[in-house]
């Protein structure tokens, strides 16, 4: 049923946050809230009154709510394992990429539309920074056009398999990118830190300094949803064919879970980068990315 | 009466009353002629697409002989969308230049020079005979400069103008070369020559030919590094100029190279690497270049490179799947670069008109000093938004699906062949998918610090909202825009005729039919994208509507006095960006330093350039002057020299043969010996 994969996302992404901060608290020795404190706090959230800044626009007003459903649109296109996902087409991860733009764009002009020096600040790393991770995950996802000849998600990950030692690793380093996108695309640890309470050296959380009441759930919600989407996408690599639901809704979850707890092991335990560094450091997922291409080839011995 | 006669008599017809109706009149006698011409033209055009293709033959004289007119589907579908942009120019055009009243001979020539620059672009389109060609393509030369120093007392303004007069006819200089080489090998004037020359002769040799077309083509188009006119011509035109310009104008170049790929047999594999290539360096370095921009129309000059660029991409994509004899990189590439003309025609267009209302708003073009307008002017800001987001190439707009159908070419072609080919594709696909999320750092730059916070510079006059007869052609434009991101398999349904002309000689390939139905997917997913962004808007107005909502200041981080001045300005949103490309740009940065004790007030003026117009035109530029000096005392302002420069030249004219003759005797009175 190609529901199984939506239905699995919004359920993980219910928990998600919740494990990141519970490692976390666990980590550095604190008691920390439960699981299910940010799922709270949303809700509160979405049950409150709002203050809008005088000097926005009905753009302001929008953004939150395009923002959420270019998330859910590309959460429809994320399949589980064989099975489709709700949309599905050949070339289907541009459209998921420009559809997450989307939302990008939105964001960012809404944080631009508050007029606050902070929010522009924020908007405007969030726009330099999602430019640079972009061409990571499209190398990535051309790599594996050239290994298995198909360009759609289902496609590429019901027959993708690994057989040889070179593909194990590449692999191995396609996953590490696809973590280190999610991380950067929902401004965590190394790339920002979203629990600093100093507005110059956040990314996302400061493009949000205004929102509030309902549409601040939203955004809350959004980055939940988003963080399981990307763990969807690497749980996919381990969901090979032939695995029954039993089988493979257990890994399914387990992925997601370990994805969560591993944020909160990289947020424990690293500093976040200087933010001039930032660049350069995500533009190396690029070269990983274009490893993982030359990696590709050797494997299928175009070259030699 | 055959229809080129028709449209000629139009064409004069309506000259002639645009020149004589009072100044009021003029601009809407001039949209009628463009309107009337349109139908005609349009007419045709739908007829060749409903598979009656037009073919006659003018006789032009002693000189032309017979120039013949014909008009297959690629033609067809430029001059649609040709017809459309000049349909929707006039209209905004007839009102924007309202302001200039007084200026009864200036409009007149504006309006007139709209009108047959209407009627060179149909003539470029059908007419296939080189001397002809020539012709008309100088007609909308010369049209275009007249229309783009519109306002010549202004030095900056004519000085563009010369420039871009300059750069078109150095273009017309390559294409006659060409012409010129088939016409000596071939002795004929007609298209078709071309064809049977380049199948005659070597691969190399019909590359060498294609080179000199894309040249020439090439600085119509404004590839790089063939681009410097258009960042000057853009900003001194009004703005419905500048609208079609861009939207239309470059693109004769476009049509050129897609038609000299028809006509050129050779091989595809070279060209479509080169066109490859040069496009992908085309669309970043524009892009690059547009996103340190502070003039709101030289930032859009800059993005057109781009899309030029991103059709270029489409076209040596294409060119590439007909040397491999694969049908689905053929269409896909043609497809989506045919598509994108179309796409970039209209948000560009918009873009301008929007940039254009904007001026007349506020009387100025810098970014810097605008902020703040989406209350006062909220349909110009929202149209711009619609373009701003098409041009990213975001769905749910029509930018989107183009720029998917060469991604998917891409991706396709990538598992296709050997190594170079895959290196290539990533390069290629690299090179897009940075244009897109730079065009999104720009755009989200330009709509943001225009239209949204607060005014950052008082205005002069009183800012308000454009009347409805400036609004109506935006929003034609920006319906069609819509249109084509939500039904697009219909649209690609409509350039099946021109792209079969490409795609003929190929094998049927079944994944071409499948792809439409891909596009209907598209669909689906764009509508439920739109009917979900909807549904959640709803609902949040459901659920806020009982809760407590006020408003108050932006939250100023506890700062308690905020002016517009705290706002992030458009050089700030850019400077982490403009740090990293430093290596690349060329930044003239002027810094005054901070001394004593009390130091006065501090300002940093940063002036974009570009490396390329500085190494390439102004380094070659500056030698030759320097030569020239040399030979400055010959111009010493005294006439009776210059009518001994005549007699020294008419001098040597008749002694050079005599000397050479004498020379020839000499020489063969030493072979006799």
């Amino acid at each position: 049923m190609p529901v199984t994969s939506l239905l699995l996302i919004i359920i993980t992404s219910l928990f998600f946050t919740g494990i990141i901060i519970r490692t976390k608290s666990i980590l550095s020795g604190r008691k920390g809230p439960g699981i299910f404190q940010p799922l709270k706090d949303i809700w509160r959230l979405f049950r409150k009154g709002a203050v809008y800044s005088k000097t926005t626009s009905f753009v302001f007003q929008v953004a939150p709510s395009v923002y959420f459903s270019s998330v859910l649109v590309a959460v429809l296109f994320i399949p589980f394992g064989d099975q489709r996902g709700l949309i599905s087409f050949n070339g289907d991860f541009v459209f998921f990429a420009y559809t997450l733009a989307l939302g990008k764009f939105f964001m960012i002009i809404s944080s631009l539309d508050t007029g606050s020096s902070f929010e522009g600040m924020g908007a405007s790393r969030e726009a330099l920074y999602s430019l640079l991770v972009e061409p990571a995950f499209f190398i990535l996802m051309g790599s594996f056009a050239l290994l298995t000849g198909h360009t759609s998600f289902f496609e590429i990950f019901s027959t993708l398999h690994f057989g040889s030692y070179i593909s194990y690793a590449v692999g191995t380093l396609a996953a590490f990118v696809i973590v280190i996108i999610a991380m950067v695309e929902n401004s965590r640890m190394p790339v920002d830190d979203p629990k600093t309470h100093l507005e110059l050296t956040m990314i996302h959380e400061v493009m949000i300094l205004d929102n509030s009441g309902f549409d601040l759930g939203l955004i809350f919600y959004t980055t939940n949803l988003k963080f399981a989407m990307y763990g969807a996408i690497i749980a996919n690599f381990f969901l090979t064919p032939g695995h029954e639901l039993y089988y493979s809704i257990p890994i399914f979850i387990a992925t997601q879970a370990l994805f969560a707890i591993g944020v909160g092991i990289i947020e424990s335990f690293m500093a976040r980068f200087r933010m001039n560094h930032n660049p350069q450091f995500i533009f190396t997922l690029t070269s990983i990315s274009l490893l993982i291409f030359l990696g590709v080839l050797l494997m299928l011995g175009k070259i030699i | 009466m055959s229809f080129s006669n028709w449209i000629f008599l139009v064409t004069v017809l309506f000259l002639f009353l645009t020149i004589f109706v009072n100044e009021g009149w003029k601009g809407s006698m001039a949209a009628l002629g463009v309107l009337v011409n349109a139908g005609l033209s349009s007419f045709i055009a739908i007829k060749v697409f409903c598979g009656q293709p037009c073919q006659e033959n003018i006789y032009g004289g002693y000189i032309f002989g017979n120039i013949p007119v014909r008009v297959d589907a690629l033609a067809a579908w430029f001059i649609l969308l040709t017809n459309f942009t000049l349909l929707t120019g006039i209209l905004y055009g007839r009102r924007y230049m309202k302001q200039y009243k007084g200026q009864r001979a200036n409009l007149s020539l504006h309006f007139v020079s709209y009108i047959v620059i209407h009627f060179s672009m149909i003539g470029i389109f059908c007419v296939q005979n080189f001397l002809a060609f020539l012709c008309v393509w100088e007609m909308m030369a010369i049209c275009s400069f007249l229309l783009v120093i519109f306002e010549h007392h202004k030095i900056e303004t004519i000085k563009a103008g010369i420039n871009y007069l300059v750069q078109a006819h150095i273009g017309i200089v390559f294409l006659m070369i060409g012409f010129i080489w088939i016409h000596f090998h071939t002795g004929s004037y007609d298209f078709n020559a071309i064809t049977q020359y380049s199948s005659a002769v070597t691969h190399a040799v019909s590359f060498v030919l294609f080179s000199c077309f894309f040249i020439g083509f090439g600085i119509k188009a404004g590839f790089v590094p063939f681009h410097t006119w258009l960042p000057y011509a853009h900003p001194a035109a009004p703005a419905h100029i500048s609208g079609i310009m861009s939207g239309v104008i470059i693109k004769l170049g476009i049509f050129g190279i897609l038609r000299m790929l028809l006509l050129i047999k050779g091989n595809y594999l070279v060209m479509g690497y080169t066109v490859l290539i040069i496009s992908v360096i085309s669309g970043v370095y524009g892009v690059m270049l547009a996103i340190v921009q502070h003039n709101v129309k030289k930032l859009l000059a800059y993005h057109s490179i781009e899309n030029i660029g991103i059709i270029g991409i489409g076209i040596g994509l294409g060119a590439i799947g007909i040397g491999m004899h694969n049908s689905y990189l053929a269409f896909a590439g043609f497809a989506g670069a045919l598509l994108h003309t179309l796409n970039h025609s209209l948000f560009k267009s918009l873009l301008f008109y929007c940039a254009g209302t904007v001026y007349q708003a506020t009387h100025t073009m810098d970014i810097e000093h605008l902020g703040g307008l989406i209350r006062k002017m909220p349909h110009t800001a929202f149209l711009f938004l619609v373009a701003a987001l098409a041009i990213c190439g975001l769905p749910p707009f029509n930018g989107f699906i183009s720029e998917f159908l060469i991604y998917s070419g891409l991706f396709h072609a990538i598992h296709l062949d050997k190594l170079s080919l895959a290196m290539n594709m990533i390069v290629s696909i690299c090179g897009l998918v940075l244009i897109g999320g730079l065009a999104l750092l720009c755009f989200t730059k330009a709509f943001g610090v225009i239209f949204l916070g607060t005014e950052r510079h008082p205005h002069q006059a009183q800012v308000q909202e454009a009347e409805f007869s400036k609004l109506f052609p935006k929003y034609l434009v920006a319906v069609l825009i819509i249109l084509i991101g939500i039904v697009p398999q219909f649209f690609v349904g409509v350039i099946e005729k021109p792209l079969a002309l490409f795609t003929s000689g190929l094998p049927a390939d079944a994944s071409v039919s499948a792809f439409i139905s891909t596009l209907q997917k598209i669909s689906i997913s764009v509508a439920g994208l739109i009917l979900l962004s909807a549904l959640t808007f709803l609902v949040r107005k459901k659920i806020t509507a009982s809760k407590n909502i006020s408003s108050a200041p932006t939250w100023g981080c506890g700062y308690v006095a905020p002016t517009p001045k705290l706002q992030y300005t458009a050089n700030s949103f850019v400077r982490s960006y403009r740090k990293l490309v430093k290596p690349v740009l060329m930044m003239n940065k002027k810094e005054t330093e901070m001394k004593g004790i009390f130091p006065e007030p501090v300002h940093t003026v940063t002036h974009p350039y570009d490396r390329m117009e500085a190494l390439l035109i102004d380094t070659p530029i500056r030698y030759l002057k320097g030569f020239m000096r040399r030979f400055r005392f010959l111009q010493n302002g005294n006439p009776q020299f210059y009518i001994l420069y005549g007699v020294i030249f008419i001098f040597i004219a008749i002694v050079i043969p005599l000397l050479l003759n004498v020379a020839h005797y000499i020489i063969q009175l030493f072979k006799q010996i």
